[in-house]
């Protein structure tokens, strides 16, 4: 496939509590070039945690996160990080063109490069026909859509997406696939939240994370061997089960 | 800069789809203002009731201003309870050998206060005549006999004229009031929502700088109430006729400093709220105790460590610094001082401002 050689981001042996819960605890992940990570778990393993933390959105205890080498949190870095939340954080009064148009400013993007990459994205997310609409007044899939198309906006290296299909229909959710392994082989990398296992097949890594810890880490095709597994839902579910 | 052109004008596009803010933002204070003056003035216009006896000396009444009672004759004081109440006076007035007897209503302390000065004024006015009289009856001084007698009072004003009410006194502080109010209710609300919504933390994955946001909020709502300031004060000095004595440049330029320093306490104090219920519970904490002590109350008269606490409140400055320009007239001078404080409140809130988002990330 690609060849993993330049590490984009990393977090080592991350801890993390909120007040006297645990949540994180000794995470290492490391995300390469070319790479498609899917992080798996139960609902509250600290998936999105693990993602905020390498943002520099919450701090670390111990441990640390670098991303492109730069040791985070750190400002300038999150210009080449596109994000796309678990919760849609769009202004629901402005429309989608507002929207884009802002959080593409906020990138450092105007202008004509903002048009064509605004152009260029909401075809991605098939919202064209409705970006002079107001964001108050769109489905659910579509704002899923529409956080996804501002995550894309800036043509970021590192693209790191919190449930990005959850809402969006099957063939809809086929095409973003396609998209995102189209970004891969041109060397983007790309952290992947899911609760989907069919989608978790389709990642070059998956990392399996059961109460803030790194239960598995590998290939698909590793931990359903390693597991005497048929499917990374099989894997899931026997992970669980072994973990308690 | 183009983060803070994007804040700005996202922040100006949402208050303008948000009809129903905005109408809060710029006619609520319009609404609560021309209410406030028709209580406020309409006081003054009625006359006061008053029930007498005719036992009560004649020359006494006819002292009273004819413009200011109406005077209801009675035989005698039997049941003057019932006679008040009967006819709504605000007083009865009875004789009793050389004393006067009055009866006040008091559901109004203010009528019956002016009851009282009206009476003292007549008394002292039937003795000046008598007292005239009897100078009259004295031939050995001829030369004090027509001018001495025709006293007069002719009323100055230091600030304002006769017909200043108490609106007036109150209208300055309560223009840097609705400035305050609303730009601190408003721009701490939308904190809150950019919080709850999420779109905080997406924005702050984004390289945007924290004071860039806070900047940009700063316009964007500063914006809006220069509006709203303009507004209030081109209405109640063409359509509610109050006088502003000072120059209109420095009402202005003082009630944009009150909406910046509201917007920057607002911005603040959401960061303790969790919704927009626990915003509006700051009301009673923050807003509601700046009144008393902006002026509309006299502070001279307070133990000291009362006065002590206005000195915190940003509005006693600005009410102090309004009062200043439009009621006394005085210049740059006089309030350069207020407006010092007030950029202190600025500065120091901007920056607790964009040092707390650090709670939301850490660059
Ligand atoms: N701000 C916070 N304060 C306190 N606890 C938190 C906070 N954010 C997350 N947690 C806790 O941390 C744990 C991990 O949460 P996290 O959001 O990372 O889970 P997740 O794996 O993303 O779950 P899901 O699949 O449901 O999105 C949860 O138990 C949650 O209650
Ligand atoms: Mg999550």
């Amino acid at each position: 496939m690609t060849d993993f050689n330049y590490t984009i981001a990393s977090i080592n042996h991350a801890s993390k509590s909120f007040g006297q819960k645990k949540v994180l605890s000794d995470i290492t992940l490391n995300i390469k070039q070319g790479q498609i990570i899917g992080l798996i778990g139960p609902s509250g393993s600290g998936k999105t945690t693990t993602i905020k933390c390498l943002l520099g959105m919450e701090k670390l205890d111990t441990g640390s996160a670098a991303i492109f080498g730069e040791k985070m949190p750190n400002r300038q870095i999150l210009e080449k990080i596109g994000y796309m939340g678990q919760t849609d954080a769009l202004y629901e009064t402005l429309t989608a063109l507002e929207n884009l148009t802002f959080f593409g400013n906020l990138m450092g993007i105007t202008g004509a490069e903002l048009t064509a990459a605004i152009n260029k994205n909401i075809s991605l997310v098939n919202l064209t026909d409705s970006l002079h609409q107001i964001v108050a007044a769109f489905s659910g899939g579509m704002k899923r859509r529409l956080s996804l198309a501002i995550a894309l906006l800036a043509n970021p290296d590192l693209i790191i997406l919190d449930e990005p299909t959850v809402g969006i229909d099957p063939s809809l959710r086929l095409d973003i696939w396609t998209q995102l392994r189209a970004l891969a082989t041109i060397q983007k990398a790309i952290i992947v939240t899911t609760h989907v296992m069919d989608e978790a097949e389709k990642c070059d890594l998956v990392g399996l994370i059961i109460n803030g810890k790194i239960f598995a880490l590998g290939t698909p095709n590793e931990l359903k061997k390693k597991f005497n597994a048929t499917s990374i839902e099989e894997v899931f579910l026997k992970a669980e089960v072994s973990s308690k | 800069m183009i983060q803070f052109k994007a804040v700005l004008v996202r922040v100006i596009k949402e208050i303008i789809r948000d009809k129903r803010t905005l109408a809060l933002m710029l006619l609520a204070p319009i609404l609560i203002l021309t209410l406030m003056n028709l209580v406020f003035n309409s006081n003054t216009d009625t006359k006061l009731k008053l029930g007498v006896t005719t036992s009560v000396p004649h020359k006494i009444i006819q002292s009273l201003p004819n413009s200011k009672v109406s005077i209801h004759h009675y035989q005698n004081s039997h049941n003057h309870t019932q006679k008040i109440q009967a006819a709504n006076l605000d007083a009865f007035v009875t004789r009793n050998k050389n004393k006067l007897e009055i009866t006040y209503e008091n559901e109004d302390p203010t009528k019956s206060a002016q009851v009282k000065s009206l009476f003292a004024n007549a008394l002292l006015a039937s003795n000046i005549k008598e007292l005239s009289a009897t100078l009259k009856e004295m031939p050995l001084q001829p030369s004090t006999k027509r001018t001495s007698l025709n006293f007069k009072i002719k009323n100055s004003y230091l600030y304002g004229n006769s017909n200043s009410t108490f609106f007036d006194k109150i209208f300055p502080v309560l223009i840097g009031f609705f400035v305050f109010f609303f730009v601190f209710l408003i721009s701490g609300i939308a904190l809150i929502r950019e919080r709850t919504s999420g779109t905080l933390d997406r924005l702050l994955a984004t390289p945007i700088r924290r004071s860039q946001l806070v900047f940009g909020y700063l316009a964007g709502y500063g914006l809006f109430a220069i509006l709203q300031t303009l507004l209030i004060v081109l209405f109640a000095i063409y359509i509610l006729q109050v006088e502003i004595v000072g120059n209109l440049f420095l009402v202005l330029l003082t009630n944009i400093l009150v909406a910046l320093v509201a917007l920057v306490i607002g911005l603040f104090v959401s960061t303790f709220a969790n919704s927009e219920f626990q915003m509006m519970q700051f009301i009673p904490i923050i807003v509601v105790p700046q009144v008393f002590f902006s002026g509309i109350i006299p502070l001279d008269t307070m133990a000291h460590w009362v006065k002590f606490i206005s000195y915190l409140l940003p509005l006693s400055y600005a009410g102090d610094a309004l009062t200043d320009v439009m009621i006394k007239g005085q210049g740059l001078n006089a309030i350069a001082k207020d407006w010092l404080i007030l950029l202190v409140f600025l500065v120091i809130f901007t920056f607790l401002n964009i040092v707390g988002l650090k709670r939301y990330r850490k660059v």
